[in-house]
């Protein structure tokens, strides 16, 4: 008997009990949908993760001040201002695993320009920083040495308040001013989209390191440059922790601490803490995956229940085929057939359903969706499994059943 | 004279029915040529129903040979059995057994799947079967579409759709009546004549007078084994009842 007369006859039982069938595939359909969509969802997260710490940059270590003790309470980390800018300049001229490292001093300050006024953050940078931090002119250009050295007054937009100021003109060329300072607006910074806590990246305006210190901040020609905080981006295929190492012993120089006190800042390995969190959104992703695996699994339960209950009740059927000269493994094949037939069916709903809900919960629920062939295959592959897996018990049971029984049977 | 289609020699066959055993055949030597007729008579108990198992390879015998056109039966096992079910013998039933659902010509086609016959020779054998039956327009009926009389022709057109040399009829009429019991009988009677070796299972005196031989059964022993000079002719019968029913002007049914 070919396996094409099978299906026939398995889609001819099936007929026979539609609203059985149906509901036996329900369990596969839902299996498999809910397989398909916590992939997508779990996926998704992941992905927005990845995408994250590329926005990021990738190998980042973030050099802060440490903390200050004034009568014994403690002020937290950066309340304390030893960092400086040489500091920063040391740790590239230094440290040859570090292939950026940009001092940067961190402001807030109403803006106001073309068509409104904004209030937002800004940084005083040097070239470097672009390097540590993944940022890339999307339009006009970005500054140099030079104008770090002259202080120029030119500024590059984040694309919020680019567009919180211009629309969508074009910012490059146009005056604005930070704080009463005029700018120029040299270039515009590609788009980031959210970071990890929620904060749009893209609401910032990065200017010359010196241009904010001098003419923004106000801060005189100080003795101690100081800076708020210090990007150092290590070069690939560098050891993290060893490079890690080698800053914290250069600060521990230049700052003259000695050998028995706490350091007088703090090493942030931002990439690290963002690979735990896609190591936890990974994980999240794998067991929401289980969980909806046990809904498959539950469905193929279902499915030989079933083929048990088609088995008993076609137990004159089965004699009459095996009278008529069916073997033990041609009505073996036949109840296989048809259990696979149904979990494929199921399976094939399922994925449809699947992506569908996936789509929706993309859609309405406006979380990040990863739609990829994998699990698809996967779904349809573990949905033939299942009903060979479950079609097999019963089927066997079929198969051996003696003629004369079987055609006797009430 | 060549070797008889079968042959039985002391079959038997016991079974354990709660705690002891029941001799359902003991020790059955029966010889059956090709081209008889014969039909297989007994009380409920008498063995019949056991015999006919054996003879129709559904079922093994304790002991004892089976030879079905000079092969040894008895030892075979179950693929080899159903291969035999399958291309010699032809099997029809009292409850018809037919598959609920399931067209006419799909019906007759059944025992064909089971031997690789491609679907085109498939329906085309069955299609002519069916005709020899005289149900020709009925091909894409469902059993329930069909009278019992019909479901039981269709039945008989399945047991001849593989070229079997024996029919194994098992109490064919029991859920018929007279007329249409008539009409199956003529069927046998007619595939008789061109030759088919036709056993037949009944607890009834009358239908087993259509046959030309009657083996009678009781407990598990054949006990009487004769000729029937004269059979009765079903056709004949058929037409004679069909007459007689024939609603007449006036008369209450």
């Amino acid at each position: 008997m070919n396996v094409l007369a099978s299906i026939r006859i398995a889609l001819r039982a099936l007929r026979i009990n539609k609203l059985r069938s149906a509901l036996t595939m329900l369990g596969i359909i839902i299996g498999v949908a809910a397989v398909i969509t916590m992939i997508a969802v779990g996926s998704g997260a992941q992905q927005r993760i990845e995408d994250q710490i590329k926005g990021l940059g990738t190998n980042l270590i973030i050099l802060m001040p440490g903390s200050t003790t004034a009568g014994g309470v403690r002020m937290g980390a950066g309340s304390r201002n030893t960092l400086t800018e040489e500091d920063g300049y040391a740790i590239q001229r230094d440290i040859p695993g570090v292939q950026a490292s940009a001092p940067t001093l961190r402001g807030t300050g109403q803006v106001v320009g073309g068509s409104g006024n904004w209030s937002t953050v800004f940084y005083g940078v040097t070239p470097e920083y672009f390097e540590a931090r993944n940022w890339v002119v999307a339009e006009g250009k970005g500054f140099d040495m030079a104008d770090v050295t002259g202080a120029a007054k030119v500024a590059l937009l984040g694309d919020t308040v680019a567009r919180s100021l211009f629309g969508d003109a074009d910012p490059v060329g146009q005056v604005i001013r930070i704080r009463t300072v005029p700018f120029t607006v040299i270039g515009v910074l590609e788009r980031k989209g959210q970071s990890l806590g929620g904060q749009d990246q893209d609401d910032v305006i990065l200017m010359p390191i010196s241009t904010a210190r001098k003419r923004v901040l106000g801060q005189g020609a100080g003795r101690l440059r100081t800076v708020g905080s210090v990007s150092i981006k290590v070069r690939d295929g560098e050891d993290m922790k060893e490079v890690e190492g080698q800053i914290r012993e250069l600060m521990r120089q230049r700052h003259r601490i000695q050998q028995d006190r706490e350091d007088d800042f703090t090493l942030r390995n931002l990439s690290e803490v963002l690979a735990t969190r896609e190591e936890s959104s990974r994980i999240m992703g794998l067991l929401l995956a289980a969980v909806a695996s046990v809904s498959l699994l539950v469905g193929g339960i279902g499915i030989m229940n079933i083929m048990l209950v088609s088995v008993t009740e076609r137990t004159r059927e089965i004699g009459l085929r095996m009278a008529v000269g069916a073997r033990g493994r041609d009505i073996l094949t036949q109840f296989l057939v048809e259990a696979i037939t149904l979990a494929l069916i199921g399976g094939l709903l399922g994925i449809v359903l699947g992506l569908g809900g996936s789509l929706a919960i993309g859609h309405f629920a406006g979380w990040p969706i990863h739609l990829g062939m994998e699990p698809v295959a996967l779904s349809v592959g573990f949905a033939a499994a299942i009903g060979i897996f479950f079609g097999f018990y019963p089927a066997r049971k079929a198969s051996l059943l003696l003629p004369i029984e079987a055609l006797r049977y009430e | 004279m060549s070797t008889p289609l079968i042959v039985t020699r002391q079959l038997a066959k016991s079974y354990e029915l709660g705690g002891h055993v029941v001799h359902a055949l003991r020790g059955v030597s029966v010889e059956i040529a090709a081209g008889e007729f014969v039909a297989v008579m007994g009380p409920s108990g008498s063995g019949k129903s056991t015999f006919m198992n054996l003879l129709g390879c559904l079922d093994t015998p304790g002991s004892g040979e089976y030879l079905l056109a000079g092969e040894r039966v008895s030892g075979l096992d179950r693929d080899a059995l159903a291969a035999i079910r399958n291309r010699r013998i032809g099997f029809v039933f009292q409850s018809f057994n037919l598959l609920p659902r399931t067209p006419a010509l799909e019906n007759i086609a059944l025992p064909l799947l089971y031997c690789g016959v491609p679907a085109e020779e498939r329906e085309r054998r069955a299609a002519a079967r069916l005709a020899e039956v005289g149900l020709a327009e009925r091909g894409h009926h469902h059993p329930a579409q069909l009278s019992g009389g019909q479901q039981q022709r269709v039945a008989i057109a399945r047991a001849l759709v593989n070229d079997p040399v024996l029919i194994l009829a098992d109490e064919p009429t029991g859920a018929l009546d007279t007329l249409t019991s008539c009409e199956v009988m003529a069927l046998l009677q007619q595939l008789n004549a061109h030759g088919m070796t036709v056993v037949l299972v009944t607890h009834e005196r009358d239908i087993a007078e259509f046959a030309k031989r009657v083996i009678t059964f009781r407990d598990g022993a054949v006990v009487e084994d004769h000729a029937v000079e004269w059979p009765k002719d079903a056709a004949a019968m058929a037409e004679e009842l069909r007459t007689a029913q024939q609603p007449r002007p006036g008369a209450l049914a």
